[in-house]
């Protein structure tokens, strides 16, 4: 028994103190993403072309001669396992840098790990703006709620077919996203001269909401903003229709996937609309090159999930590139001067806060449930 | 405004039809065998997905599906009894409530392994048809959906409130839950009239699954967990044990709920229906309908 004992603890120090060895000819980087739970497709999209992206770089050889290995792991959406899995990444799997994950709560759990180990972190799609204030190792690949809730705001004051005087807010209690996007924009709501009516909350989970619709229904708002992820937002559609709601409902990008149309029902997507960071339909030649590979790849369009975490490894590539060494702190330096980045979802250039600046689109949906192209906002002037 | 309190209203007896049905499922069960059937929630959740794939695989009606889904409960209710907690019916009762517990991790997980967490989207089987009359005399609205998921579950109660006190079956379930040695001293086959009970317990878990996969369209392996959780409060602020008890508390949860989310405010939801709750259990510490002198210390 005694030997055995021995025998695994000396296994086990052989391969802890052998592996960072062999490891250091490739790139680790470590991409946290919920493959299962509520919000599968999203981390399922971003797994998808972070794949295609390393894939293609490695293909071209590399970065700085090394290949870059992409280590998944799934967190089913939820901030404890997260936290768990950047643990693992740092201890055992001594990862490079983090990409992921990809809704603001789970990034939320995971930021002050990565910042404390000093390792970067690139989330592709976390949106709040809390996100990158926890410190100077965390970096984002998509622009910020604050943004977002803007624009949907400007949109239903000048870009709807008849121009909203009053909105209501239907938002998740238990979602840093959700708060985030609601608070940014009642704000410029307001600002712009309209009037909020009402403000609904729910938890996490819920599945009716007759009793938040139908108190805004009484107070009869010209449009209803609904800053939540496809799976509540699907069946928020659905139940305001039936309740007879029908002016507009406005989202954030949590809308965007292919499941929305099945769970909310097609033609309940009428006068929906969403802002979000790429549309696959868009002539830019970036975005032409990557919808091409992704189709012949996967078979299916991307959507702009899987488009920020494709964005996001380019990003790391271009910083391991720019830094010339293979070292955290040159990397983080490097990819805090990120400037005029041409990637599919925009150019990149990040602010003093590590956010990128770039522009953003309107979606709407045709009468398949398809989405269809609006409008493209651009970033505010500073 | 009158009208706004209507709809709230009928949106709160919708919602709360949902919680009688699960919860005559726990009331049945701890009537018995004085056991919480923690995997309750769960089994209501296989009903959901039972009627999911009769639907989607075998493309049956929506009242085929129903009684496959029911059937389908109705096995799983009574081979958890059978194997889960019949071994430990003479254990001590927090072993067989563990082992509820633990049951209800299984069902659960194995969903999520089976049929991934991923929520889906319940085929369409009953379309939406609004009733524009009485949208037009009253200003409420009320959907075909409403009023099937209302016929439906009192229906279902009201054939559960004759079998267990018109039928042969029904009256040995009373007995046994009056007295069970008694009971099998007069002759009563124990082990039968609780297969039974836990069959038609899932059966109405089942119906409340199917329900609420057409009444919001969305289902997943943990769909259970919440309703669950609601359904046992609702047997316990009715009288744990008492089937009217379980219907009535279902009611005034569900209302409970929509009230105050539409009057007070939605961010307290859960926490104002149950501090109700809980006021309603210190007043009547045995629930609305519940008798402590059946109790046996």
């Amino acid at each position: 028994m005694k030997r055995f004992v021995s025998l695994i603890v000396v296994v086990g120090l052989l391969l802890t103190g052998v592996l960072p060895v062999y490891g250091a000819e490739t790139i680790k980087v470590g991409l946290i993403a919920p493959l299962t739970g509520n919000i599968a497709t999203f981390g399922q999209s971003v797994d998808k072309a972070a794949r295609m992206a390393v894939d293609e770089i490695n293909e071209k050889g590399g970065v700085l001669g090394a290949k870059i290995e992409l280590i998944v792991e799934d967190n089913q959406g939820k901030p404890d396992e997260s936290a768990n899995i950047a643990r693992k990444f740092i201890e055992q799997n001594k990862v490079l840098a983090i990409i992921g994950p990809v809704i603001s709560s789970n990034v939320l759990a995971v930021a002050p790990i990565a910042q404390q180990s000093k390792v970067p972190l690139i989330t592709p799609t976390g949106t709040n703006p809390r996100i990158t204030q926890v410190g100077n190792y965390i970096f984002r690949a998509c622009f910020i709620d604050d943004f977002q809730g803007t624009v949907m705001a400007r949109f239903a004051r000048s870009g709807l077919p008849k121009r909203a005087n009053t909105a209501a807010i239907l938002y998740e209690k238990t979602s840093d996203y959700s708060i985030g996007l609601a608070k940014y924009f009642k704000e410029s709501f307001q600002s712009l001269g309209g009037k909020i009516v009402a403000e609904e909350s729910f938890s996490s989970g819920d599945q009716d909401f007759s009793a938040q619709l139908t108190k805004i229904k009484g107070k009869n708002p010209d449009v209803l903003y609904v800053p939540s992820y496809y799976d509540t937002a699907g069946l928020i559609i659905k139940q305001a229709r039936e309740l007879g709601i029908m002016i507009p409902i406005l989202g954030g990008d949590g809308f965007d996937s292919p499941q929305l149309a099945e769970l909310a029902g097609k033609e309940n997507l009428k006068d929906c609309y969403f802002s979000g960071h790429f549309f696959s339909g868009s002539s830019a030649p970036e975005v032409k090159r990557f919808v091409a590979n992704y189709k012949k790849r996967y078979n299916a369009v991307p959507d702009m999930l899987g488009a920020l975490g494709y964005d996001a490894v380019y990003m790391l590539a271009d910083a391991i590139k720019r830094a010339g060494k293979i070292d955290r702190d040159a990397i983080r330096d490097a990819l805090a001067a990120t400037k005029g980045l041409k990637l599919v979802t925009g150019t990149i250039t990040l602010d003093e806060n590590r956010n990128p600046i770039k522009s953003a689109v309107i979606v709407g949906f045709d009468s398949n449930g398809n989405q269809v192209y609006k409008t493209t906002v651009s970033p505010p002037k500073k | 405004m009158i009208s706004e309190i209507l709809q709230q209203l009928i949106n709160g007896i919708a919602l709360g039809s949902i919680y009688a049905l699960i919860a005559l499922g726990y009331t049945m069960v701890y009537g018995i065998l004085k056991l919480i059937n923690f995997a309750h929630g769960d089994v209501y959740m296989v009903g959901a997905f039972a009627g999911y794939f009769a639907v989607t695989s075998f493309h049956w009606g929506i009242m085929p599906a129903f009684l496959f889904a029911m059937v389908v409960c109705a096995i799983l209710g009574v081979s958890i009894e059978r194997f889960a907690y019949r071994p430990l019916r003479m254990a001590p009762r927090i072993a067989a409530l563990t082992t509820a517990i633990g049951v209800s991790f299984l069902l659960e997980n194995l969903g999520v392994i089976i049929w991934s967490p991923t929520p889906r989207a319940f085929p369409q089987v009953l379309p939406l048809k609004i009733y524009e009359g009485i949208y037009q005399r009253f200003g409420v609205i009320v959907n075909n959906r409403q009023l099937v998921i209302l016929s439906v579950s009192i229906g279902l109660m009201i054939l559960l409130q004759f079998i267990v006190n018109r039928t042969k079956i029904g009256m040995a379930m009373r007995a046994v839950s009056f007295d069970r040695e008694t009971a099998w001293m007069m002759g009563v086959n124990i082990d039968y009239v609780i297969s039974f009970t836990f069959a038609i317990g899932s059966m109405l878990a089942a119906a409340g699954g199917v329900l609420v996969g057409i009444y919001f369209n969305r289902i997943d392996p943990l769909m259970g967990v919440m309703p669950g959780v609601k359904a046992f409060v609702a047997a316990v602020l009715g009288g744990i044990g008492s089937i009217p008890g379980a219907m009535a508390g279902g009611f005034i949860l569900g209302i409970a709920e929509i009230l105050v989310s539409a009057f007070i405010a939605s961010t307290y939801r859960d926490a104002i229906a149950f501090a109700i709750l809980i006021i309603i259990l210190l007043v009547k510490p045995s629930g609305i309908f519940g008798t402590l002198t059946r109790e046996k210390v």
